[in-house]
């Protein structure tokens, strides 16, 4: 591990305390910038230059574009507008972000750093702003300011805890994607994101994984299931003519704990008797488009789903454990890729994976044996864009209740955390929105340390061994920081690996009682 | 960034990672690993090679499982996990081992 200065846990009541404010903390770069290569995949703007010393310069017009861009975000969305005129200062965001909790930096207070992008709005569109600048501190466009917004928005992960305790209800995460749009249009894309959205549209996914690699992979998967249970349960890829399309996240095919989630997920088709498959070329549920707020390339990957379905002919569309792809799928698929009146209108479009597998388990149509998951006491990982970007099932806050629902019909052994941590009040896993790169480590460990405290609490006082979570972005964020707190990567869990362990296919027959 | 083997210039990216797959040899291997202060020993370039092999049938970074499976098929059961790998590749062996077989850093969620 790497050297970062990771905050102190304690096990007291799971919370943090505010911390006394320290200027300056987080000053820095930000993150690794897009290069030309990766801004034309874009379609973004590209004519910039490195000096000698490894510094990119912005656009020849960088300052009529930003502000142009600026002009343009606010005309489209309302929202923005709104939000850029409505704050009144009353601090109730203040010590709710996750990462001014983690690095005591005023500017990351959600209204400090929102107030990047609103000074320079005030300043050049608002009429006080024009002529008494220093009166409602609106400030000149600089590179400086290019420089702190290109920082301080990727010390920022959208993941809208501030905006539940805002009394006006402003998105911190608008106002964070419209900077990053402008940024991206004055040649300070970031890195991370464009690079990836390059290979979703060369390859079809984020990891850059092709056809016969995701294929041998996935062929490997159904001989782990066979040796393990005996039963030849199948992970199809590319079957035309199958009723569900599963979008998952790349990572499930990839990493761990994700892809015995993936395993999970095959074996509930599996013993429902569904039909499925998964497509190379729509391979990635999750959508980068948002998180650098660019609704051309947010469309232009959800139109890859749509497609696939089409090209396969399902009836169903359903996505796997992916936080982020879920709060595209949910709140906007249907307008930015529908309409979908070609699948089967009975089944919600689109469909999350635990909507299939929690009405099985209630319903007692899947074969559970929980003392098989005795080993664990588990906790569960609101996914904040999940929590206060979704839903889930029919009844209202079923995306906080249906997760928990399959955990504790799996597991005999099941503790919340601290209710200022769960649910709506989750905080973010660190490494959300387009923070989760290397580059980025130390705002991830520091961001991290609300949810460990609440980790810590659980652990200490009530002996969770192990914490669940459904989003693929938070499953590797938390294995990679959490030894920096003291736990060990392999207690983060995906929830459909709890579910697959004490699954009972039919035809079942152990390892152990087979004689191996 | 570069590295200065022997008179030889390879470029590398701003994590590291060689730019030039093709240019990778053994040394720079050597030379990537000695960069984090690690050595190489058999065990090291029983996965490094492994890597290699896979990149060069599939263009990618095979899956933390498809790695585990193939080094315990290889070197025995008790080595075919993430544990032994992390032992290996403190970092990660997606991305540390990755770095030293000359291979691009795998991307996305992961």
């Amino acid at each position: 591990m790497a050297d970062y200065e990771t905050p102190e846990l304690s096990s007291d009541d799971g919370l943090v305390d505010v911390p006394a404010l320290v200027p300056d903390t987080m000053v820095g770069k930000g993150p690794y910038i897009s290069k030309p290569e990766f801004q034309e995949g874009m379609n973004f703007p590209s004519d910039i230059e490195q000096d000698e010393d490894g510094n990119w310069s912005l656009i020849p017009n960088w300052k009529e574009e930003a502000l142009n861009k600026l002009d343009d975000l606010r005309g489209r969305y309302r929202s923005l507008q709104v939000y850029l005129d409505i704050c009144v200062k009353c601090g109730a965001c203040t010590d709710k972000c996750h990462y001014y909790i983690g690095t005591s930096d005023p500017k990351n207070m959600p209204v400090a750093r929102q107030d990047l992008l609103r000074k320079v709005y005030r300043r050049y569109f608002t009429f006080a702003g024009k002529y008494f600048p220093k009166l409602v501190g609106a400030v000149d466009l600089t590179e400086e300011v290019v420089d702190d917004w290109y920082n301080y928005y990727h010390q920022c992960s959208q993941c809208r805890r501030c905006s539940v305790f805002c009394p006006y209800g402003i998105d911190t995460a608008e106002v964070s994607m419209a900077a990053r749009e402008i940024l991206n249009h004055i040649g300070r894309g970031q890195k991370y994101c464009t690079e990836i959205m390059g290979k979703v549209y060369k390859i079809g996914n984020n990891l850059g994984l092709p056809q016969a690699a995701l294929a041998d992979t996935l062929e490997g998967l159904e001989e782990d299931i066979e040796d393990e249970t005996g039963v030849p349960v199948k992970l199809p890829l590319d079957q035309h003519g199958a009723d569900i399309l599963l979008i998952t996240p790349s990572a499930d095919f990839f990493a761990e704990p994700h892809v015995d989630g993936l395993m999970g997920y095959a074996k509930v088709f599996h013993e429902l008797g569904l039909s499925w498959t998964l497509s190379s070329y729509a391979s990635e549920g999750a959508n980068f488009g948002m998180f650098i707020g660019s609704y051309e390339n947010m469309r232009k990957i959800s139109m890859r789903i749509r497609k696939a379905a089409q090209d396969l002919g399902v009836k169903r569309i359903v996505f796997g454990e992916c936080g982020h792809a879920w709060r595209v799928a949910y709140s906007f698929l249907n307008t930015l890729a529908g309409p979908f009146d070609f699948l089967d209108q009975r089944y919600p479009v689109p469909q999350h994976v635990l909507e299939i597998t929690w009405p099985a388990l209630r319903d007692g149509k899947l074969n559970i044996d929980k003392s098989r998951n005795d080993d664990m006491t588990l906790t569960f990982h609101d996914s904040c864009n999940v929590a206060r970007g979704s839903r889930m099932g029919e009844e209202e806050g079923g995306q906080f209740d249906v997760p928990r629902n399959v955990i504790k019909a799996v597991c005999n052994n099941y503790v919340d955390m601290p209710a200022d941590t769960t649910k709506d009040a989750t905080f973010c896993c660190g490494g959300g929105g387009g923070i989760l790169t290397d580059d980025l480590m130390d705002i991830r460990v520091k961001g991290a340390q609300p949810r460990m405290q609440a980790l810590k609490h659980v652990t200490d006082n009530h002996g969770v061994t192990h914490m669940a979570a459904i989003c693929a972005i938070c499953k590797s964020q938390f294995t990679k920081v959490i030894p920096y707190y003291g736990f060990t990567m392999d207690q983060i869990v995906s929830v459909h690996q709890l579910v697959s362990s004490a699954l009972i296919l039919t035809g079942q027959v152990d390892e152990d009682e087979d004689g191996e | 960034m570069a590295l200065e083997i022997n008179g030889t210039t390879y470029e590398q990216d701003e994590e590291g990672y060689l730019v030039d797959l093709g240019s990778w040899n053994a040394d720079v291997a050597t030379a990537l690993a000695a960069e984090e202060d690690v050595e190489l020993t058999d065990e090291h370039w029983d996965i490094i090679n492994f890597l290699r092999e896979y990149y060069e049938e599939y263009q990618i970074a095979p899956a933390v499982r498809v790695l585990t499976k193939a080094v315990g098929k290889r070197l025995g059961k008790e080595k075919g996990n993430s544990k032994y790998l992390y032992s290996l590749f403190p970092y990660g062996p997606g991305k540390q081992a990755c770095k030293y077989a000359g291979l691009p850093k795998p991307t996305g969620c992961v």
